[in-house]
């Protein structure tokens, strides 16, 4: 009331000056409001503790966490990754860099005419909105769940294809090597190739 | 006239006054639009801004109707027609009513079932086509198709894809049939090396077994495939056009003067397409504008560099260089060749540069066989009334004297065939052989080697006629002179073709001994008090200034000690330039390293076309501006190098800039009037050849457009295109020297032989013709001459 009375007369109070009055003025005091927050403190240290030690321990993320992407391959090695630059378009930041190539018999990399020669993803653009997934046509695409992607240069934060390449699983040979007998860029495409097979092996070696 | 815009409203209007134009009113979508009578349904549509889709329309094509993507509803004076029509192919008629996508259903019903058919056997590789992101095919069946495919069969599969030339790769799977590539090849190019084979769902495009597709033109046809049947094999899986930073541009190759669109990825340019200009080359370009732009990435200087003590190259930096550059250049006599290759910005510059800096007019931007017959002629040239691309297509008849348009200068060539397709325009050569070139054109071909000058004066030319000089020409002293006195008699119109896109800019810019800057002559007092004004100079130098030849004898004779070049090839001015330039004291501007490297003692890199501005003057006389197209270049026009080189050696020429260059350059206006003194000087005397021996001939030669060329470096598939590379000798010769087609000739005189597989064609007897700068065959190296000299002619 008296600060209503004086902003008559005076210049009105600026909120902070209002409010520091007000504390002063409607502060509580003594041993018992104390007691009354300390309480908070002791109460909390009986609960179970959510802080985990991080980087000694890591917890699990969700299962559909937007982490690092990795570039999939199909099941005998080759690279999904057809190199059409649709999750470049697709970038909201334009994060991906992607140049094709040719695949040619000597030299094969992916299923069909082409494969992504050259693939780089930008860590310091993207903001993991998962466009990028959904562009891909050939789900060479995809994120993993790791989220450590910090580091002291700003050069190390540009990936680049070997970086995003799925590592190789047992069955899976490491192109360039010819596809599977028989099989097209179709029958990869419907998932009919099981894995890799020793004639692909035998033409591999000389290209290694 | 030195620097001639011609305006598009200028020419439409003056065709326009040619005839006058009947108009028909039709209505379309309910709205009335007048158009000229036999304009089709499709393109009056256009005109009021209703976009009928369409796969296989092309205005510069004939109609053909393949695709039925155009369908529309139209009735005429009440009658409709019973189902829709093709809108591509029907030209308007009075009282004719056009109902479109936008307003039938009956053809909005249409389309989108056309479109479903084109799509049941075009394959669903959008992700990896070239085309995916430009894609008429892809766009229409956004806007026009319907949203899902009825279809559930299996594809019609070829093989994919297949070279159909080194350069050209088709997808038979992705084609649509829309016939635009064999009618661009047999129309346009009139090389109908591509065909529509089968029938049905196998129709396909296919080559000749026996035949190549062996066009300066097939990247035409790549441009105007609708889907990514065609596919330029450089630019394969490059880039997508969303990538793509795209500039207009001008083609550095030949004097044509293309309005070309340059396509850069990251400072890299990644593919070259024709520009539209109506004037010039309407939509197309030859392989060697579209692909031959390697040599910007390859084996670039980066440094400038000094030859030291021990005569190597090493690098240098600026200040260093160009203060020993200056040096060299102030305490010597010293001359300037200026290549031919130079904006007319740039070609200033070293004018100027000439005059001022080194006060000699000792420059020539000629790296060829230079005469002074020439150079009078050129003077006298800019002095008569320009020619252009639309006096070729009124001409009654076109002459070509030493010129060879499919090889030196292919977009005249286009144009030629063109009216000779439209009208049956006659054409007539004076030529060594008939040429492939020449058959397409049915010229008839004046085939007489050493006798040009009596031949010149035979022709019979009315005032429409239109003479086509090439530079060629100039081998045979006489024959130009020949060639403007018959001009002059019968009114008809003259026009020089020189190879190289630089050479007619640097004729206006004066890089050349008899003229100034705005085709002024030397010799004339007041036209040098203009030019000393407009510097704010002290005198000028007086003496008209020695061309090439006599600028490389000059420097054998020690006469001349310095020599400031700007991409001159030794080579292409005789097999001896480059012992001349041992031993002066050379600057040479250069984009990459060449053979001038080996002999220059300080070497600047300048930029490349897709790096600077500036503006090419074509044959015409009518300028082509383009900016840069890769931005952030370090490197620097020759101008600019040029200004301040000047500044070093304390005579400074004030052109920072390339822009200021122009306006300077703008500025002195047509200083050729009331010249008529270039004339008298010339001579018509023809050095007569001696008639060959029994195994002699007289060598001809001409350089094919995909030869050696240091520009199309580094490009293999275009390299593929080339013409192959043969000596063409007549049928008696053969029979003479008991070989046939295919067999190889052994060429020889006392400096050198050229071994080289033959080829029977219409030519003189006499004479023998070999290419100029090909693989196997560089004559004026081999040889030490590269025409009208006898030759031995054996069998190999």
């Amino acid at each position: 009331m008296n600060n209503e009375s004086n902003s008559n007369e005076l210049e009105p109070l600026n909120r902070a000056e209002r409010e520091s009055h007000e504390v002063i003025d409607n502060g509580p005091s003594g041993f018992a409001s104390q007691l009354k927050g300390f309480w908070v403190t002791f109460r909390t240290m009986f609960k179970k503790v959510n802080t985990v030690q991080y980087p000694e321990v890591k917890e699990a993320t969700a299962p559909r966490f937007h982490g690092r992407h990795q570039l999939n391959r199909h099941p005998d090695g080759l690279e999904k990754c057809i190199g059409c630059e649709l999750c470049a378009w697709a970038c909201p930041a334009d994060a991906i860099y992607v140049e094709g190539a040719d695949n040619s018999e000597g030299e094969r990399f992916s299923p069909g005419e082409r494969y992504g020669k050259v693939y780089q993803i930008n860590y310091l653009r993207c903001v993991f909105c998962g466009l990028c997934i959904e562009a891909c046509p050939t789900r060479a695409l995809t994120m993993t769940n790791e989220y450590e992607l910090a580091d002291d240069q700003r050069q190390k934060l540009i990936f680049e294809k070997e970086d995003l390449l799925a590592p190789l699983r047992a069955g899976m040979l490491l192109p360039p090597h010819p596809m599977y007998p028989d099989a097209d860029d179709q029958t990869y495409y419907r998932g009919e190739v099981p894995g890799a097979s020793p004639l692909q092996e035998n033409i591999a070696e000389p290209n290694k | 006239m030195s620097i001639q815009e011609i305006k598009n409203q200028e020419i439409t209007s003056s065709q326009g006054a040619d005839s006058a134009i009947e108009m028909i009113t039709i209505i379309v979508d309910g709205f009335e639009v007048s158009v000229p009578k036999g304009t089709l349904v499709i393109r009056a549509a256009e005109k009021l801004g209703i976009q009928i889709p369409r796969f296989c329309d092309h205005p510069l094509l004939d109609p053909v109707g393949a695709c039925r993507q155009c369908l529309v509803d139209i009735e005429i004076n009440g009658r409709k027609f019973p189902k829709p029509q093709a809108s591509c192919t029907i030209p308007v008629e009075p009282g004719m009513v056009v109902n479109t996508q936008l307003t039938s259903p009956v053809a909005e019903k249409a389309q989108k079932g056309v479109m479903e058919l084109l799509l049941i056997n075009h394959p669903l590789d959008c992700p990896v086509c070239d085309k995916g992101g430009e894609c008429p095919l892809q766009n229409q069946a956004m806007s026009n198709g319907g949203g899902e495919s009825r279809y559930e069969g299996v594809k019609r599969t070829f093989e994919k894809p297949i070279n159909i030339s080194s350069q050209v790769l088709l997808d038979r799977e992705r084609c649509i049939l829309c016939a635009r590539c064999t009618r661009f090849s047999e129309q346009i190019a009139g090389d109908p090396f591509i065909t529509l084979n089968e029938r049905g769902a196998l129709q396909q495009v296919g080559i000749y077994e026996k035949e190549p597709f062996q066009s300066y033109f097939s990247g035409n046809t790549v441009q105007i495939c609708p889907v990514g049947a065609l596919t330029g094999a450089s630019y394969r899986f490059r880039a997508r056009p969303f990538d793509l930073v795209s500039t207009p541009s001008a083609c550095e190759h030949c004097a044509s003067g293309c309005d070309m669109r340059v396509d850069v990825r990251r400072g890299k340019t990644l593919r070259r397409l024709a520009g539209d200009d109506s004037t010039v080359n309407e939509e197309w370009s030859c392989d060697k504008g579209r692909w031959a732009f390697k040599y910007e990435h390859r084996d670039r200087l980066t440094s400038p560099l000094i030859r030291n003590e021990s005569g190597e190259l090493v690098e240098a930096s600026w200040p260093e260089a160009l203060a020993h550059a200056a040096h060299g250049l102030s305490i010597n006599r010293a001359a300037v060749l200026v290549g031919g290759r130079s904006t007319i910005e740039d070609a200033y510059g070293y004018s100027k540069f000439a005059r001022i800096a080194l006060n000699t007019n000792d420059i020539d931007f000629r790296s060829r066989t230079s005469s002074d017959e020439e150079r009078n002629f050129l003077a006298a040239l800019l002095l008569g009334k320009s020619v252009t691309y639309l006096d070729i297509d009124k001409a009654d008849q076109v002459i070509l004297l030493g010129f060879e348009p499919e090889e030196e200068s292919p977009i005249i060539f286009l144009r030629i065939f063109k009216q000779v397709r439209k009208r049956g325009l006659k054409v007539s050569a004076l030529a060594p052989f008939t040429s492939r070139g020449n058959e397409k054109l049915k010229a008839t071909v004046i085939k007489n080697v050493g006798n040009e000058v009596e031949d010149i004066s035979k022709f019979a030319l009315t005032n429409r006629s239109v003479i086509l000089v090439g530079e060629r020409l100039a081998e045979v002293s006489g024959a130009l002179t020949a060639a403007l006195k018959l001009a002059e008699q019968s009114g008809a119109k003259l026009a020089w073709i020189p190879r190289r896109a630089g050479e007619r800019g640097a004729l206006e810019a004066g890089a050349i001994g008899n003229l100034l800057p705005g085709a002024r002559q030397v010799a004339d007092p007041k036209a040098r008090q203009d030019i000393e004004r407009a510097w704010g100079s002290g005198p000028l130098p007086t003496q008209t200034g020695l061309s090439t030849d006599q600028i490389l004898d000059a420097l054998h004779k020690g006469e001349i000690e310095a020599l400031l070049v700007g991409g001159v090839d030794p080579g292409d001015i005789s097999a001896s330039a480059i012992d001349g330039l041992r031993k002066a004291f050379v600057v040479s501007l250069e984009i990459r390293n060449s053979a001038m490297s080996e002999v220059a003692d300080v070497v600047l890199p300048v930029a490349a076309v897709v790096e600077k501005s500036g503006s090419f003057l074509d044959w015409q006389g009518r300028a082509r501006k383009f900016e840069a197209a890769v931005t952030n270049s370090l490197h620097r026009s020759d101008v600019r190098i040029l200004s301040i080189l000047a500044d070093e050696i304390g005579r400074p020429i004030n052109l920072g800039t390339v822009e200021k260059a122009a306006k300077e350059l703008a500025s002195f206006g047509d200083g050729s009037s009331d010249q008529k003194s270039a004339l008298a000087s010339l001579s018509a005397d023809q050095a007569k050849i001696k008639e060959p021996g029994k195994n002699q001939a007289i060598l001809t030669s001409w350089r094919l457009l995909l030869d050696n060329g240091s520009l199309q470096e580094h490009e293999p598939n275009l390299a593929g295109t080339a013409h192959p590379c043969v000596a063409v000798i007549s049928d008696d010769r053969a029979n003479r020297l008991g070989v046939v087609d295919g067999d190889l000739i052994k060429i020889s005189n006392s400096n050198g032989e050229i071994i080289l597989p033959l080829q029977i064609g219409d030519i003189d007897p006499r004479a023998i013709w070999i290419p100029r700068n090909s693989e196997n065959s560089r004559p004026l190296l081999a040889l030490k001459s590269a025409t009208h000299s006898l030759v031995s002619v054996v069998k190999a």
